[in-house]
């Protein structure tokens, strides 16, 4: 077999088999599976019973006397105050309000009941709202103008294109849901891949392995081997999380209804998400390999990697200044900076969308990137993979690599 | 056709000439000694032997052609710096270097094996490496470089860190080897080791060669005029002796230009003393390094 074919076999395998990839594969859709779990326990917990809840209520302005159905709440007038609250402790009622005589004037509405709760119950208020403003407008407007004032508007939206055309993707917070989970499996994917390659390098190095590869391997089957095999883990990672995506974004829509059953994947975006995947996890494959040629361990590796793995993470850090100001030049510099570009094209992509000048710029920027850091990272390769002990300066670095 | 010939090799790095113009050859059959002082150059020859790292000029020829992918699977090669992967099993970390020298599973399993037992490691072969103690270790990796039956062997310190009888057991697999008609390189500051081993020898010093040849004659040439002996009564005056020295258990006769070794045992006999050992002198490598490149490095 091909020994670049035996290296990437070994990659794949041992990257694969490591607690922390099954780990890191696995919680995502568990995770939120075990969050829809407990929506819908928490849900069934706090939904109000189908039978009728009764409560009570003494009007002091008078002529609060129709609409006292409301859904599966009955409202049951009583003449006092007294009376009322002896029906509460008897349990003959859930609990009562109060309609003061100054209620026209102050709006104010008194309500008693013997439960201890952070505020009233949702359904309750709606009840109470629509009882009083039924009344109120009963008689002086006609049924439809009442629904009105009630619910005054159901504003829709639509986005249209340059040209006047309705835009194929509409934009809204649903629209947000999916860039924002395929940019957080992005950058936990970027960050981890790269890790793995930094380990997989640092450890081989810091434990004198890298000699004995080299007198059976050449350095480019070394690298193409590792990089393509721990990347084909990391896509097969991915490739798990967006093949859960639909599952419990089904399962979602079902549980929780409203408007996740509004997301859907465009297949524009999964396409992107793969591109900058890919090229991203290049990028960070061939960093990687540079600064474990030049460290004396492991960790050392990882703390000097961060320098560039912090900007995968940086554009959740900016994510409401985002929302706010979804059209600030910044964001373009972002999208085509090369560390933070795969992570920003995708949030912005669900946002506001990223003109093809944008796009074409980013991915050209990444590809240029990606070459630069392979020469790179084989001049320090070759350079330092053999050597053990101090990392060397910065300075040197530089005097090294114009000599290589 | 020579398995090593090396042809004037230069190697800087920054301002220092780390090898300066080397030239040597190693024959099948035969245990090479490639030994000097730390840092005379030894490793950085063995890597561009290895094709690990590049002359700057000089060139390296390996079984008769420069070293390709192909031929890099009949070398064996166990660095100086050494590790395996410690998360990996010892047979899973066989069978995968094994692997990238042509190996197949199967074959790879059943020579494990054989040299797991010849070793006193089988019992460890499901082990993972992390576990094993540091000399365990260093025989997985001496089981990884000769496991597919490699020409030609390079080994820089093999003996460091082993304990006496796993010393013994490497040098006697070095002598199978050898008599297999294998090529062995033996790259060690341990000079001890090497008179007991090897066949020729080159020592460098500050990346330049010293002393090439075969060990015998170059003892031989370096043979200082005297003779040993160890004997029972009074040695009094013997013609042809210019100075005596007295060691722990032996004394040390000089002889003049004149005298043989010869001469001075029959006149030595005549005098009617019990002698209980008499040989001609021959210096250590440690005293002919000594000599040569004029400097202590023990």
């Amino acid at each position: 077999m091909n020994k670049t074919l035996l290296v990437f076999r070994h990659e794949f395998r041992h990257t694969i088999r490591r607690t922390g990839f099954i780990v890191l594969t696995l919680v995502p859709p568990l995770l939120a599976l075990l969050g829809i779990g407990i929506f819908h326990i928490v849900s069934g917990i706090t939904r109000p019973p189908a039978e009728v809840t009764e409560i009570g209520y003494v009007d002091e302005v008078g002529g609060f006397d129709q609409f006292v159905t409301q859904g599966n709440i009955t409202l049951v007038p009583f003449d006092t105050t007294e009376a009322a609250t002896e029906a509460l402790v008897a349990e003959d009622i859930k609990e009562y309000f109060v309609i003061p005589s100054d209620f026209i004037s102050t709006g104010i509405i008194r309500r008693y009941t013997t439960q201890r709760e952070l505020g009233p119950p949702p359904a309750t208020t709606v009840a109470i709202e629509d009882f009083i403003s039924s009344n109120l407008l009963a008689g002086r407007v006609p049924e439809a103008t009442a629904a009105r004032i009630k619910a005054p508007l159901n504003l829709v939206t639509t986005t249209l294109t340059a040209t006047g055309t309705v835009a194929p993707e509409q934009g809204g917070y649903a629209n947000l849901v999916i860039p924002g989970i395929f940019g957080a499996l992005l950058a936990a994917s970027l960050m981890f891949s790269s890790i793995y390659v930094l380990q997989g390098l640092g450890a081989e190095k810091e434990n004198r392995l890298m000699e004995i590869l080299l007198s059976s391997v050449s350095p480019r089957q070394l690298i193409t081997g590792k990089v393509l095999g721990i990347g084909a883990a990391g896509l097969m990672q991915v490739a798990v999380w967006v093949a859960a995506t639909p599952l419990l974004l089904n399962l979602a829509s079902s549980s929780i209804g409203g408007f996740m059953s509004t997301i859907q994947i465009p297949p524009n975006l999964l396409a992107v998400a793969v591109v900058y995947f890919v090229l991203g996890y290049l990028l960070f494959a061939v960093l990687s390999i540079g600064v474990a040629a030049v460290s004396s361990s492991v960790r050392e590796a990882q703390t000097l990697a961060s320098i560039f793995t912090t900007w995968v993470i940086a554009p959740f850090w900016l994510l409401s200044a985002i929302m706010t100001f979804p059209n600030s030049p910044a964001w373009v510099v972002l999208s085509i900076f090369p560390f933070s570009a795969p992570v920003m094209v995708i949030l912005r992509l669900g946002m506001t969308g990223v003109p093809p000048w944008q796009l074409a710029t980013s991915i050209a920027v990444l590809a240029l990137c990606i070459f630069g850091g392979l020469v790179l990272a084989s001049k320090l390769l070759r350079t330092y993979m053999l050597m053990y002990g101090k990392r060397p300066s910065f300075g040197e670095i530089i005097r090294n690599l114009r000599r290589a | 056709m020579p398995v090593v010939e090396v042809n004037h090799i230069v190697k800087s790095f920054a301002d220092k000439v780390a090898v300066d113009d080397l030239s040597f050859s190693v024959a099948q059959n035969e245990i090479f000694g490639l030994i000097g002082p730390n840092g005379a150059g030894k490793t950085t020859t063995i890597r561009m032997m290895m094709d690990i790292i590049k002359p700057d000029s000089g060139g390296v020829m390996i079984l008769g052609e420069k070293l390709t992918e192909a031929s890099k699977n009949k070398l064996g090669y166990l660095p100086e710096e050494r590790g395996l992967y410690r998360k990996l099993t010892v047979i899973d970390s066989i069978v995968y270097l094994a692997s990238l020298k042509g190996m197949d599973r199967h074959s790879v399993e059943e020579k494990a094996d054989e040299l797991l037992k010849q070793t006193g490691m089988l019992p460890h072969k499901g082990k993972k490496i992390e576990e094993l103690s540091r000399g365990m270790g260093q025989i997985i990796q001496f089981i990884i470089t000769i496991i597919h039956d490699p020409e030609l062997v390079v080994l820089d310190e093999p003996f460091a860190g082993l304990d006496p009888v796993n010393t013994e057991l490497l040098k006697r697999i070095l002598v199978d080897l050898r008599n297999q008609g294998k090529a062995v390189i033996l790259s060690t500051h341990q000079m001890n080791e090497v008179e007991e081993l090897c066949d020729r020898i080159l020592m460098i010093d500050n990346g330049r060669a010293v002393l090439y040849g075969n060990l015998t004659e170059i003892k031989s040439k370096y043979r200082s005029n005297s003779v040993i002996i160890d004997f029972e009564g009074e040695l009094g005056q013997i013609p042809g002796v210019t100075e005596k020295r007295t060691h722990k258990g032996y004394v040390e006769l000089i002889l003049d230009g004149n005298t043989t070794p010869k001469q001075v045992l029959e006149r030595l006999v005549s005098t009617g003393m019990v002698i209980n050992r008499f040989e001609v002198a021959t210096p250590s490598l440690n005293e002919i390094f000594l000599k040569v490149a004029g400097k202590n490095y023990e």
